[in-house]
């Protein structure tokens, strides 16, 4: 018998610390499997964010560089420019990138910095305990907004992609989500032609992944998944909104 | 004819596998624990098993291996 599924080379044998059901395991597994199949482990280096993912550096294999709180496209601005050669990516949560470090992420956009950007957005700040975020979707019950997030007092959520996508400056921008099988799938294709854009010189290639958070949702980890689908892709349409190379490409 | 194989010690039950199985040949093993305190998914029914490996592409902990 042949082996066709089995953990990547590029993960370590660290136990994620994720909540059970937590999605950011599929998503590690998936750029670790893309980083294998295209054999960058050697050359890869990694920037941690601050959120839950904050200890990514003990899941894979490749370097890692823990950034301070959203500055994880200006680390990775800087290890690219002066280690060229060496392949880079940034993997942050929605309360980095699109609150806290959103100046970073749109600059480094705008200039087309040659990286790769693994946006994981699950509509809520999950390291601490589930407050509002720029994500969060209009009357979402959170710690911070236990009426709902009502939109005309914190506003409407931001939608990084479709923002980032109107810049002049970025390659590829992609939206895709892990709530199924087939999301899986076409997320892993994504993120590999991110790494792909790079290895070619591209520039500035950023993926968000809609993701789950069953513990701060309230959920199960079936109905988180269940709610991604239902609620969360109907204000987060999954698609690709940017792609200067060819039209289309990936996803869908 | 295929194989499934689990780290059951790293395993945390949240039965993503379980709904991901096309087949329902899996399920939690209500009445184990693992040394983490969860009861963990097992192979119920390996004579339905097609070796899809839908169950490993969800699994969030990278604990099941597919053989085919």
């Amino acid at each position: 018998m042949a082996t066709v599924f089995e953990k990547p080379k590029s993960l370590t044998d660290a136990p994620f610390h994720y909540c059970p059901g937590c999605p950011h395991g599929i998503i590690h597994r998936l750029v670790a499997e893309a980083i294998d199949e295209l054999g960058i482990e050697g050359k890869t280096i990694g920037v941690a964010p601050v959120g839950c993912a904050v200890m990514a550096y003990d899941y894979f294999s490749c370097d890692m560089i823990e950034a301070p709180h959203g500055r994880a496209p200006a680390v990775a601005t800087g290890i690219k420019r002066s280690r060229p050669e060496n392949i880079v990516f940034t993997y942050q949560g929605d309360g980095d990138l699109a609150s806290i470090g959103m100046a970073e992420t749109v600059h480094s956009a705008a200039r087309n910095e040659n990286i790769t950007v693994i946006f994981v957005n699950n509509a809520i700040y999950g390291m601490t305990g589930g407050q509002m975020a720029p994500t969060s979707l209009p009357g979402q019950v959170t710690q911070t907004s236990p009426y709902g997030r009502d939109v005309n007092h914190c506003g409407w959520p931001i939608r990084v992609s479709e923002m980032l996508a109107t810049l002049e400056g970025p390659e590829y921008i992609t939206r895709v989500a892990v709530n199924n099988v087939k999301n899986v799938k076409n997320a892993k294709k994504a993120i590999k032609k991110a790494f792909q854009n790079q290895i070619e010189g591209k520039g500035f290639s950023l993926v968000e992944v809609v993701s789950a958070c069953p513990t701060n949702w309230g959920m199960t980890p079936k109905q988180a998944l269940e709610w991604i689908e239902s609620d969360m892709l109907p204000y987060y349409p999954l698609g690709v909104f940017k792609d200067r190379t060819e039209k289309g490409g990936c996803a869908q | 004819m295929s194989k499934v194989t689990f780290n059951t010690d790293m395993c945390k039950g949240c039965g993503l596998c379980v709904d991901a199985c096309p087949k329902g040949c899996l399920a939690i093993a209500e009445d184990k624990l693992n040394p983490k305190g969860y009861s963990p998914a097992f192979m119920k029914e390996p004579d339905k098993c097609i070796g899809c490996a839908f169950c490993a592409t969800m699994c969030p902990d990278c604990i099941i291996t597919v053989e085919r």
